[in-house]
């Protein structure tokens, strides 16, 4: 069994906890107790039934307001998958929180009113699954009760949506019609709407397929720890330990050590307490080479003979998070997995008007501002492209004055 | 081309991994925090695959109540004994005994609010900046609310509202002094991924979480063991049960479930088929709908 991460994005009342809640609902994912409380809550459906919006409002200024406030994480489980939801809010924050859902998500799905089909925010909800690379995007048409389950209506928007979507750079896009509130499509077949001849919205994220899909050569291993016990038995025991970002390291493989550029043998690969000729991708490790070279925190190992870029000056697409505006006089950190860089905002290249897609000259970033910049960076950083390999193309920005985390950076390009 | 696919746990285990050695090397001083529980057992054993064959690059931390289950104090000492590594104990008594808390009174009286302040205190003595515990976002709503790395003041407050996004798996621990950070490395786990991974793992666990027999009496619907740190009186009728647990927190607000599972196979079909959550059986969940939130806010794990 895997594990599929997904997102759902659309506006306040297009129904985003409420489709939630019917998924948990409709699974059967929600247990005696919480069921128990959710009766005695105040908050009914106009019918009188359960209003399944409030199951993902954790927070009580949620429940107070009926808000959603930042992003919140729920786990059901069907016989074929495990789910990781990340609940994200559609209100003022949208962006940020929309960003920091969709990083780690493979899937997204979009919630369209029936009743008003295409409108802004999806054209900017797009936007953001296509700029964070997300592979599947499901466009549920929501609300379809209220539009009497009509075909046309669903046709229609799915047209408008292609033609819209012809603009952006979205991989794998599916229509469903759905009703969250009366539980249509959302995880049974709905008898309302015999013309959709697609799967349920379950059926769809229990079979899409998620495995990573990427060339072997790009194996990258950021070093997190090196661990030395320095007993007698284990004198000379040196081992690298960190995750696989991507591809995959073989014994005997030809390894780099960035940045210092020394290379050397892969001598024995460990997993705990087994040692496997190769692992991949998203394994945690110990790497052992054949000699001694000074590797600390920091420094990324990766395949000798596919070297990533190595630069001081990275052209990248930043999201700014905070709510002070970006300040390009000051020195901020760059955190490039386990790398910490100083580094300068050196040029704003433009700002995207996320409503209309159009490039903006600008001078300056404010919160939920995306748009393309020039980094500077202390120290050289060995990474790829956001479009070849998402967890080496990827950094976020700290303001060492707060220490909050402030911007998220995805590199396009070597400024030469 | 390849493609790679792990199994779930496999790829919970590699990430609670990842996040163990990001704390390692961000923070100065690290703690783990131990209960003896299920979740920080499972800390433990991926700590060992994280640091193994070193030394693990924290100490163990347990702050005891006084109302403990005596199982799950002989299971710590030894586990600790087992592993070598280093044990610090922060007891609730000695802030009693300071005036630093004083002991709650009735008949619900419970020490575990009080922990709070022995945990800050703790924390404080020996200058922890990191401190990694075992809760997931499943268990709770204003858990699910958690970042896997969440900042807490000098103060030891959580504030939902200014917690940092969490972006792809770059984790930022920078901190200013005073304040220190909580890390869940296993989040994303559901009560039933523990079990399966403590299954797999063979892992030994406290005696408690297993059906055995057990004086008990029934408290706010509850079934609670026989024990003297229960305010009973004459209403209070003790009954001998075939019980389990499925959270093991203290002895005062831990509920107990009538159960025949004696082998982990029969826990996990128990679990699997349970209609109540986990956090149905603690009682210091049910004083408000944000009871948790609060004691989050206050400094509480």
């Amino acid at each position: 069994m895997n594990i599929l991460k997904f997102f759902t994005a659309g506006s306040v009342d297009d129904g985003k906890s409420t489709l939630i809640g019917r998924l948990l609902y409709d699974t059967g994912s929600i247990l005696a107790d919480q069921l128990e409380a959710l009766q005695q809550s105040n908050r009914k459906n106009d019918d009188g039934t359960i209003d399944l919006a409030i199951l993902t409002d954790g927070l009580r200024a949620e429940r107070e307001q009926g808000i959603t406030i930042d992003v919140a994480y729920k786990y059901f489980q069907t016989e074929k998958r495990k789910f990781i939801i990340a609940d994200t809010p559609g209100h003022i924050q949208y962006t940020r929180n929309m960003v920091t859902g969709a990083s780690t998500a493979n899937l997204a799905i979009i919630l369209v009113d029936a009743r008003n089909g295409v409108v802004e925010q999806t054209i900017r909800h797009s936007y953001l699954v296509s700029l964070l690379g997300v592979s599947h995007v499901v466009i549920c048409i929501n609300k379809m009760d209220m539009e009497g389950y009509s075909e046309e209506v669903f046709n229609t928007i799915t047209e408008n949506y292609k033609k819209m979507a012809a603009k952006l750079n979205l991989q794998d896009i599916t229509f469903i019609p759905v009703s969250a509130l009366k539980g249509d499509n959302i995880v049974h077949t709905s008898e309302h709407m015999p013309w959709y001849k697609g799967t349920s919205l379950l059926d769809f994220l229990e079979t899409v397929e998620v495995t990573v899909n990427q060339d072997l050569h790009y194996a990258r291993m950021p070093v997190q720890w090196v661990i030395r016990p320095q007993t007698e038995a284990l004198h000379d025991y040196r081992g690298y330990a960190g995750r696989i970002l991507s591809g995959a390291f073989k014994v005997n493989d030809k390894v780099t050590v960035l940045p210092s550029g020394s290379s050397s043998v892969i001598d024995r690969i460990e997993i705990f307490e087994q040692t496997p000729e190769e692992a991949t991708a998203g394994q945690s490790v110990t790497l052992h080479l054949k000699d001694n070279i000074d590797i600390s925190r920091g420094d990324v190992l990766v395949n000798s003979s596919y070297l990533p870029q190595r630069s001081q000056l990275i052209e990248a697409d930043l999201c700014w998070m905070d709510n002070k505006p970006m300040d390009d006089s000051i020195t901020y950190f760059l955190q490039h997995n386990s790398k910490l860089s100083k580094c300068k905002i050196r040029e704003i290249l433009h700002k995207v008007n996320i409503n209309t897609l159009e490039k903006e000259e600008t001078h300056e970033f404010r919160l939920n501002d995306i748009g393309r910049v020039v980094i500077k960076t202390a120290d050289e950083l060995a990474f790829d492209l956001y479009t070849e390999n998402k967890a080496n193309g990827s950094a976020i920005l700290i303001d060492g004055r707060t220490n909050l985390t402030v911007g998220a950076l995805m590199f396009r390009a070597i400024v030469e | 081309m390849s493609k790679y696919n792990l199994d779930y746990l496999d790829e919970l285990e590699a990430e609670a991994i990842h996040i163990l050695r990001e704390v390692a090397g961000q923070f100065e001083k690290p703690a783990l925090l131990f209960s003896g529980g299920k979740d920080s057992i499972t800390l433990v054993r991926l700590a060992e695959k994280a640091f193994r064959p070193g030394k693990f690059p924290f100490p163990l931390v347990h702050i005891d109540t006084g109302h403990n289950f005596q199982e799950t104090i002989t299971y710590r000492d030894e586990m600790v004994e087992r592993l070598g590594e280093k044990l610090i104990v922060g007891y609730v008594q000695e802030s009693i005994d300071s005036g630093k808390v004083i002991e709650q009174k009735g008949k619900n009286a419970s020490r575990n609010s009080l922990q709070t302040i022995t945990l800050l205190d703790t924390i404080a003595q020996h200058g922890f900046d990191a401190c990694i515990g075992g809760a997931r976002r499943d268990e709770e709503k204003a858990r699910a609310k958690e970042r896997i790395f969440s900042v807490r003041d000098e103060f030891g407050q959580w504030d939902p509202k200014r917690q940092r996004p969490e972006l792809w798996n770059i984790y930022n621990g920078r901190i200013h002094k005073g304040e220190n950070v909580r890390v869940f490395p296993i989040s994303n786990w559901t009560e039933l991924d523990v079990w399966n991974y403590i299954r797999r793992e063979k892992m030994s666990l406290p005696s408690i979480y297993f059906a055995h027999h057990r004086d008990c009496i029934t408290r706010n619907g509850q079934l609670m063991a026989a024990s003297p740190f229960l305010n009973m009186d004459e209403a209070d009728i003790v009954t001998h049960r075939k019980v389990r647990f499925r959270t093991v927190g203290d002895m005062s607000c831990t509920a107990a479930v009538e159960s025949e599972a004696d082998q982990i196979d029969d826990i996990i079909d128990e679990i699997s088929a349970s209609k109540i959550s986990e956090r149905g059986a603690r009682l210091d969940d049910k004083v408000s709908e944000a009871a948790m939130e609060d004691r989050k806010k206050g400094g509480y794990f």
